[in-house]
């Protein structure tokens, strides 16, 4: 199954920063002894590999067994982006999180959050029009969208108009009456209430199909008549050209570049209908296209992203018992991303709108922080690396050093003179007990660079 | 500015824009219950008149707005009502945006108040000209190259916290040196902005940073997120740093459900905090030249769905402070059925006449390049109108 071509390094650092959450130099080298084609086909293989065993998380930390507190379930969640085997599906999760957005901020019942994720996970690298189909019969979904009051006779129209909206065509490729009808066709879709959790425990929440809540009758939606249920709204979603656009469009901005590119989501269109909205074809073929390999440092890193890269370079919280990922969820959030909470249904804004002063600050504090301190064991193989087999170092090997270290960061010419004027006087480091501390200082302020904000 | 009693910096007027995110149903804030309609269309989420804080004998404030009502008694409330804008959008983000750019018909970045700080500052001066209160700078005032301070609080607001001392100092200022930002070109559009956002940070912590010491207050607000906001705000104009824009926002009332006890708790959290918060000002002699503009992205439907209601279109908006003239500004609309547009109130005055006779009337500011258009002006909305010291 292998070839005997290797990945530029380089290469493997974007790809890994894409479709996983970037990863340090002694990673990236393991990874590019593959071809690039493998390196896609295993980050796709997800099936044939486990997911982490989470559950470990609450036996090791009491505070984990908090099922009520949607930290706790950011926590997990943030466990599985840092040590899943399958980080690819924890990444396309990340996508449709914001792209399908629920949060708990109006339910405050996390088990529904849970079952969100869940849905999320097993479905988001599957068929889009089942994960769809899916969502549309997920409770918590259902909830926040209001379709336990979208009754026959008194029509809700919240979550027919944002499946249309916001999850699947994009305004302006619709009606108000093809709302109206979308509505229409799902009511009596509901969830039934979860029996109390003393003394018998979890109860999850279930779909619920009330016939006698539905509109039976004829509906007329994109141009389709007939006794339409939500089911079929669903079906004729997806088949729509502007469905196509509007999940490429997406796809394009979380994977490739916060700049849309058309003849760049055109092809990501194209690869949505010659798959039949499979994901994992329309990934692989947007992984292998030339603008997604160009696109280096072409987005802004999401805060997940950010935190997950940095404790990933730290490589701290890869074992269930130590605790500080919970700590993860509270970071995200002050940079703009609190998970399994987005601001609205509509997301997160991203790009640009993810750096204001605030979120900067926040940034920046965390990374230099945490890559500040000489004493993780990501930090401590790093120096051991840089320093292996020498006596000395000249200043501007230390700070390339340092970048490649980092996961082959790229710094413009500027702030390479700068930090090269500022941070390292001798002309030749003598490689002694404060060399880590040394390699720390830089590291810290690489981290609080523009050019680390991006991905 | 005429007639300022004392204290601080009275020759600059000053905008709090409070936002409530998610559609406040106007119907149930400002509630027209001399009006049969009102009851026909409100079956169930409905306010009894009874219960409702009487205005005149038609309108009434909801129940939980006690502290805004006697603000209103004052004098110090100015209700508009009708608001809106052409072809309504349902939708709570393009209706948002359309609020924070002042642009209905395309999409654009650039927010209205980003452009009333670079008419206020041009040269920037202070990047604290903008100030803006809980999490991430709304689009609102947003516009590539001019600075608008965000923060969530500002205990512990600073940089490079991590590192101690003198290194602390060195490392601020290479951290300055590293993002100020190059030439603008097109290709590097998105380093010039985190740059520029650094740089924006790094000077806003520093002016920010003295006003809690400089702060003491016997007002105590509540411990809810607006409240924590709007205390912020009023430390920091008392510190006198030059904001002329502050932000804050109420989220929570989309309420298509459960919306009787969900729209009391958010009112009565609003003016609760509005009310401490001109009473912080007014403690501190500092409340002449502030104003604070209360909106929302939409009203919502006529006609409850039994349990909440539904995105509609016109809307209403508060204007409050010492400088304002209360009362009833713009019609109420009519809830006869045979008014309505397509199930919602026809709103009968554009959101940009408002801002324009803020614009105008308060700031002393041409309102046309900021809210894309000539729109006309609500007459005698301020004490004293277009009165602007230099």
């Amino acid at each position: 199954m292998t070839t005997s071509t290797r990945t530029d390094i380089r290469l493997v650092a974007h790809l890994m920063r894409r479709a996983a959450f970037g990863a340090p130099a002694w990673r990236l080298e393991q990874l590019a002894e593959s071809s690039y084609e493998n390196l896609v086909e295993d980050l796709l293989d997800v099936d044939s590999k486990a997911r982490p065993e989470e559950d470990l998380l609450e036996r090791f930390n009491a505070e984990h067994a908090d099922e009520e507190n949607n930290k706790f379930t950011g926590a997990r969640w943030f466990y599985r982006m840092i040590n899943s085997d399958r980080v690819l599906e924890e990444k396309v999760a990340l996508f449709w999180h914001n792209r399908l957005a629920t949060g708990i901020a109006k339910s405050n019942v996390n088990l529904m959050m849970r079952q969100h994720l869940k849905v999320l996970r097993d479905y988001g690298m599957g068929n889009y029009r089942t994960l769809l189909h899916q969502i549309s019969h997920d409770p918590a979904m259902l909830w926040w969208l209001d379709q336990q009051m979208n009754h026959a006779g008194a029509v809700n129209e919240n979550f027919g108009r944002e499946l249309l909206e916001l999850f699947s065509m994009g305004r302006g490729n619709y009606t108000e009456d093809d709302v109206k009808a979308a509505a229409s066709a799902f009511t009596g879709w509901t969830h039934d209430q979860s029996i109390p959790r003393y003394p018998n425990g979890w109860w999850e929440f279930s779909f619920v199909f009330r016939e006698d809540d539905h509109e039976y009758g004829e509906k007329t939606f994109l141009g389709r008549t007939g006794d339409l249920d939500g089911g079929d709204i669903v079906d004729e979603i997806v088949k729509q050209d502007a469905t196509a656009q509007f999940i490429a469009a997406n796809l394009h901005r979380f994977f490739v570049s916060d700049e849309p590119d058309q003849k760049a989501i055109d092809a990501i269109a194209q690869s949505y209908f010659d798959s039949e909205y499979e994901m994992k074809p329309i990934l692989r073929n947007l992984f292998h296209m030339d603008e997604f390999k160009n696109a280096v440092y072409d987005r802004i890193r999401w805060p997940a992203e950010h935190v997950v890269n940095v404790v990933n370079i730290a490589g701290t919280l890869t074992d269930p018992y130590e605790s500080g990922v919970k700590d993860l969820v509270q970071q995200s959030a002050m940079m703009g991303q609190e998970l399994l909470n987005p601001p609205t249904v509509e997301g997160w804004h991203t790009g640009r709108e993810w750096i204001d002063s605030g979120f900067l600050i926040e940034r920046v504090n965390y990374a230099s922080k945490v890559l500040g301190n000489p004493d993780t064991p990501g930090m401590r193989r790093i120096i051991g690396r840089i320093s292996e087999g020498r006596t000395t170092i000249s200043p501007t090997e230390l700070v390339e050093k340092c970048l490649y270290e980092l996961g082959c960061v790229g710094l413009e010419p500027r702030t390479m003179k700068i930090l090269l004027g500022d941070l390292v006087s001798d002309e030749s480091i003598a490689i002694e007990d404060d060399f880590g501390t040394q390699v720390c200082q830089i590291i810290e302020m690489i981290v609080a660079s523009r050019e680390f904000q991006l991905s | 500015m005429a007639g300022g009693k004392n204290g601080v910096g009275l020759s600059d007027p000053v905008l709090v824009v409070v936002q409530l995110s998610g559609g406040n149903d106007f119907m149930n804030t400002v509630i027209p219950y001399g009006d049969p309609f009102y009851y026909d269309f409100r079956k169930t989420v409905g306010v009894k008149e009874e219960n409702v804080l009487r205005l005149d004998d038609h309108f009434g404030l909801h129940p939980s707005l006690g502290p805004l009502k006697a603000m209103y008694d004052a004098g110090d409330v100015a209700v508009v009502s009708g608001i809106g804008y052409p072809v309504p959008d349902r939708s709570h983000f393009r209706s948002m945006d359309i609020w924070h750019t002042a642009e209905p018909s395309t999409v654009i970045a650039e927010g209205w108040l980003g452009k009333v700080i670079r008419e206020l500052d041009p040269t920037q001066q202070n990047v604290c000209t903008g100030v803006s209160f809980g999490q991430g700078l709304p689009r609102a005032m947003y516009l590539m190259g001019t600075p608008a301070i965000s923060l969530s609080q500002l205990e512990g607001y600073g940089l490079l916290t991590s590192i101690a001392g003198e290194r602390q100092r060195k490392a601020l200022n290479t951290f300055q040196r590293m993002y100020v930002p190059e030439e603008i070109d097109e290709a590097s559009m998105v380093m010039n902005h985190i740059g520029q956002t650094g740089i924006d940070a790094l000077t806003g912590a520093d002016m920010l940073k003295v006003a809690p010491e400089l702060y003491s207050s016997t007002v105590e607000y509540g411990n809810d997120a607006l409240s924590q906001s709007l205390k912020g705000i009023a430390q920091v104009h008392l510190a006198a740093i030059g904001t002329r824009v502050f932000y804050a926002q109420l989220p929570g009332f989309d309420t298509h459900g459960a919306q009787i006890a969900t729209q009391a708790g958010l009112l009565s959290n609003l003016a609760t905090s509005v009310s401490d918060f001109f009473d912080d000002l007014r403690e501190h002699n500092a409340s002449e030249n502030v104003i604070m503009l209360v909106f929302t992205e939409f009203g919502r439907r006529v006609r409850d769905n039994g349990n909440g209601t539904d995105h509609g279109s016109a809307g209403g908006a508060f204007l409050i402070g010492d400088r304002v003239k209360g009362g009833f500004y713009a019609e109420y609309p009519s809830l006869d059925p045979a008014n309505h547009l397509s199930g919602d109130l026809q709103f009968n005055n554009d959101f940009r006449s408002l801002y324009s006779t803020i614009l105008d009337g308060y700031f002393g500011i041409a309102p046309e390049p900021i809210v894309n258009g000539k729109f006309e002006q609500f007459s005698g909305m301020f004490e004293s109108v277009g009165v602007q010291s230099q």
